[in-house]
């Protein structure tokens, strides 16, 4: 199958505008007579929502938690980039366009990406007129300040809360639609499948969290907003009810699934301190700037820090990127971490973990000022390990972020499901390989404030008068199919828990298609993803009844889609045979240990498509017209 | 460390529910609060009895999922912090824990410690907005906000809507929830044009819903894991004061 990705011709700078002007329209009194159903209230769902009920849609709007203001989004802490230029330090939407490209490595689209730096200045306008209170000068301007891979000063934040409170804004405007009556929202309802009717999507089946209850719902269209998958490592920044069900559910019903291996690890995380641990704590990337990071030069030395004499110490960033030092890209720094460990040079216990050390940075600059620029930081990291890292150096360690890969969408956000959206971290659209900090939060805005609520209307206005309801026997044969599964899960009975396959599969994982990969190890993990897939489905335990709450259910069917997701991962991570990115394949790289790309050959999307037994593989070449391709180096 | 936990135990919302008595063993002192819960959980379904319910899903203090009574407290022992960010180390060998769910009438039981806290998302429908539709914003440097009032309104916004104020509050009150949304757009410039409607708005929905009436106990401030001020609470009454000698579009 041709994948085609449907970007108007056109130049760059004007595609967007001039695009907008060639969609077919839905006039006022006719979207009222749409229903749309969207799913996932995080930044993505929730800006639809809203956006879309303003237009006069009606909307259903489902989420798992008890309300849409606790989203994932609402964790993130860094900020969001827009091209506004206040600082007049040469930003512009070339600028932020061309950067995210070469962030990505090369490998996302161009005309999306140039549309995402377009629409970034009009969040900020959304959001500060919402009343998102946004860091400001004394002037009573906006604040900026700058991140990894950028030489200007455009990400705007709220303290280390700027995802909660662009949620927070999100959600307003949800709630304010919520009570005008354009919007249904489903709190504690969970997607479990999407109904599809003569190759159009047309609905979904839902389960009641609090009651069990299985339910229909038809719509005109079907938006998912479900986020991202990193939790297929177990241990991630993602919540803990972070999953991939929704897209995975309709991967199964026809929607491509592209580039499932892009995963980014973030360098800085509190190591895991046992078994026990239930999920990992992101410290800012800022800390790079003043933190040094070593780990002992004698591998097994296990002498407190404090103790070990600079002369016995490796500041291996420095020492193999003295120019960009501690500040090298994420993915760089964590596969740096990773190979001292493997060389036994580890901090902490189980010997993963590296120093973050403050104490020149404190010498030279002051208690104080150290404090000013990190002390909530500190704070949170004191309160986690019960360390002060003002007398002790910190210690770090990455781990699993963020998802590049996800639904494949063509530039209306639609899947390869007529009528099946995806938004957010959900799909795969602009991040290529590797995503830029600060530019999720854009992503998911942009994506639901102002790019969708257009699109879809191209797509409705040629669906007037096309209704279904759930009396369509689509609706009762699919939800047949939800209930037989739950009830296949609920007779296993079997020995073992649903985290403790959770926590294999999320070793295997690391293991193998973590920082870095090579053909045996995968091909290795992909048995091993099968062997226990199977020994899930005959010995799993879990207790309780369908009928009411029941998070063990809930975790044993997300658990049971990850274990098909995890495999496909693999798959695509073995056959991309180059090094980009978030992707880092051992047979690819530079004689001095850095990924090395073959855009002769993979410079594409890679689309999968669910079959028995087999997935296949669709190609959307990726054309660089504006960007130039080159080989990133940070010495 | 072992502890002897006293959990309650509620099927859902029309069991009567009670406290049942379970061991926590070898639990290490860097376990968070619901780490220490999941350990007990897995036992208990190796052992095939049900695992205990419970909200939560950042684990980072910031979503405002979690959150149970400790020894009687919202958030247990540590001041500023949410139940996941709890950790085990202040915690001893032997010591007796009791856990309960949110207690208000405000907030039914849906099983053991899982509440329904849908009555704050109904106060913010009530009006904890600003009304602006996508698209129709001016730049977003056009409106000047002084440092001090974006601070401040920023304290507010803080807030992680979990609950503990409620459960704390002998009354059952949710006057610090909702001062703490009514202050943070109230202060902003953006906010003005439905200052006073909002105000009206948010009171009426929370008298409407089964919250009590504050009488000024505090310990709302006191287990607040962001720890809002009461402050926001005399603010709101005065903009409510006002708001209701004001004309009903205003
Ligand atoms: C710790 C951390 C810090 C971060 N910091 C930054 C940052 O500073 N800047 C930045 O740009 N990005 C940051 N990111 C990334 C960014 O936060 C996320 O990529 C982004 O918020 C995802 O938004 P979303 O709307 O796509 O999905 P989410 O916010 O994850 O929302 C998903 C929604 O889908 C719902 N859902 C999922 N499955 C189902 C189902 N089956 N049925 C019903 N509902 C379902 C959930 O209930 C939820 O409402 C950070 C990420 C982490 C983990
Ligand atoms: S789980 Fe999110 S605040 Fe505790």
């Amino acid at each position: 199958m041709v994948l085609d990705a449907k970007i108007p011709s056109g130049s760059i700078a004007t595609v967007w505008d001039e695009h907008r002007f060639q969609m077919k329209l839905v006039n006022p009194a006719n979207k009222r007579k749409f229903d749309i159903i969207i799913v996932g209230t995080g930044l993505a769902g929730a800006s639809a929502a809203a956006t879309m009920a303003e237009l006069g849609y009606n909307v259903k709007a489902f989420c798992f938690q008890d309300s849409p203001r606790r989203a994932h989004s609402i964790a993130a802490q860094g900020g969001i980039n827009a091209a506004k230029n206040y600082q007049n330090d040469g930003d512009s939407i070339y600028r932020l366009f061309y950067d995210t490209v070469k962030g990505g490595d090369y490998r996302s689209r161009e005309a999306n990406v140039y549309r995402l730096a377009e629409v970034s200045v009009n969040i900020i306008d959304q959001c500060a007129a919402q009343g998102v209170p946004f860091a400001r000068e004394y002037g009573g301007l906006l604040d900026n300040r700058s991140f990894g891979g950028a030489q200007v000063s455009r990400t705007f934040y709220a303290r280390g809360q700027t995802g909660q409170q662009l949620l927070l804004g999100a959600y307003q405007a949800l709630a304010r639609q919520i009570e005008a009556g354009k919007v249904t929202m489903y709190p504690r309802t969970e997607m479990l499948d999407v109904v599809n009717i003569d190759g159009h999507a047309r609905g979904i089946v839902t389960r009641n969290l609090v009651d069990g209850k299985i339910e229909t719902h038809a719509g005109d269209a079907v938006v998912l907003a479900t986020g991202g998958y990193g939790n297929v490592f177990y241990l991630s920044t993602n919540a803990m009810g972070s999953n991939v069900t929704a897209a995975w559910r309709a991967y199964r019903r026809g929607a491509f699934f592209a580039n499932p291996c892009y995963t980014q690890i973030h360098p800085t995380c509190i190591p895991v301190s046992g078994e026990y641990q239930s999920k990992l704590t992101l410290m800012s990337e800022s800390l790079r700037n003043d933190g040094r990071i070593w780990v002992p030069e004698k591998a097994g030395d296990s002498r407190a820090p404090n103790q070990i004499p600079e002369s016995e110490r490796d500041y291996y960033l420095e020492r193999k990127y003295p120019s960009f030092g501690n500040l090298v890209p994420r993915d760089v720094a964590s596969r740096n971490a990773k190979e001292v460990c493997d060389q036994g040079r580890g901090v902490g216990p189980g010997g993963l973990g590296v120093y973050l050390d403050f104490a020149d940075a404190i010498a030279r600059l002051g208690k104080d000022t150290v404090s000013a620029r990190y002390g909530n930081l500190f704070e949170m990291y004191e309160k986690i390990t019960g360390e002060d890292p003002y007398e002790v150096p910190m210690r770090i360690y990455p781990a699993v972020h963020y998802t590049m890969g996800g639904l494949w969408v063509d530039y209306h956000l639609m899947t390869t499901v007529p009528g099946l959206y995806a938004i957010g971290e959900a799909n795969f659209s602009d991040h290529g390989a590797n995503r830029l900090g600060a530019s999720a939060l854009m992503q998911g805005l942009a994506d639901g404030y102002f790019i969708l609520p257009y699109t879809i209307g191209d797509y409705l206005a040629k669906r007037m008068g096309d209704k279904v309801t759930t009396e369509h026997p689509a609706f009762a044969k699919v939800q047949a199919e939800v209930e037989q599964r739950i009830a296949s899960l609920l007779a296993i009975n079997g020995n073992r828990t649903v985290d403790s396959f959770h926590r294999e599969l999320g070793k295997i994982m690391w293991e193998h298609c973590g920082m870095a990969r090579n053909k045996e190890g995968l091909e290795k993990a992909i048995q091993l993803i099968g062997d226990l897939r199977q020994q899930y489905w005959s010995d799993v335990r879990v207790l309780g009844q369908s009928g009411n709450v029941n998070q063990d259910l809930e975790k044993a069917g997300r658990v049971a889609d990850f274990l098909e997701l995890a495999e496909l991962m693999c798959r695509d991570a073995l056959h991309r045979e180059e090094s980009c990115g978030g992707h880092f394949r051992t047979e690819h790289q530079t004689p001095e240990g850095e990924a090395k790309r073959d855009d002769e050959n993979f410079s594409y999307v890679g689309a999968w498509q669910h079959g028995d037994g087999k997935a296949t593989l669709h190609k959307e070449d990726l054309d660089f017209e504006y960007v130039k391709l080159t080989q990133r180096s940070y010495k | 460390m072992d502890l002897k936990l006293h959990v309650w135990r509620q099927k859902d919302a029309s069991d009567p529910g009670s406290m049942v008595e379970y061991q926590a063993k070898d639990v290490s002192p860097d376990m968070s609060f619901l780490e220490m819960l999941d350990v007990v959980n897995e036992s208990l379904v190796q052992k095939g009895e049900e695992p205990i319910a419970f909200d939560h899903d950042c684990r980072e203090g910031i979503c405002g999922a979690c959150g149970m009574m400790i020894n009687g407290v919202a958030h247990g022992p540590q001041r500023g912090t949410t139940t996941c960010q709890l950790h085990m180390r202040h915690f001893n060998d032997g010591d007796v824990v009791y856990i309960e769910p949110w207690r208000s009438g405000a907030f039914p039981v849906l099983k053991d410690l899982m509440v329904d806290r849908g009555a704050f998302d109904r106060i913010i429908q009530a009006g904890g907005y600003i009304s602006v539709n996508t698209g129709s914003a001016p730049d977003a440097n056009e409106i000047p906000v002084p440092k001090q009032a974006a601070d401040t309104a920023f304290e507010a916004a803080a807030c992680i809507g979990c609950g503990a104020c409620v459960a704390q509050c002998p009354n059952g009150a949710a006057q610090l929830f909702t001062s703490a949304k009514v202050s943070h757009l109230g202060l902003m410039p953006q906010g003005q044009p439905e200052r006073w409607r909002r105000v009206r708005g948010m009171v009426a929905q929370m008298e409407e819903e089964a919250f009590g009436s504050c009488s000024n106990h505090l310990e709302c401030e006191a287990v607040c894991p962001k720890e809002i001020s009461v402050d926001f609470i005399a603010r709101m009454n005065r903009d409510y004061i006002k708001a209701t000698f004001k004309g009903d579009d205003s």
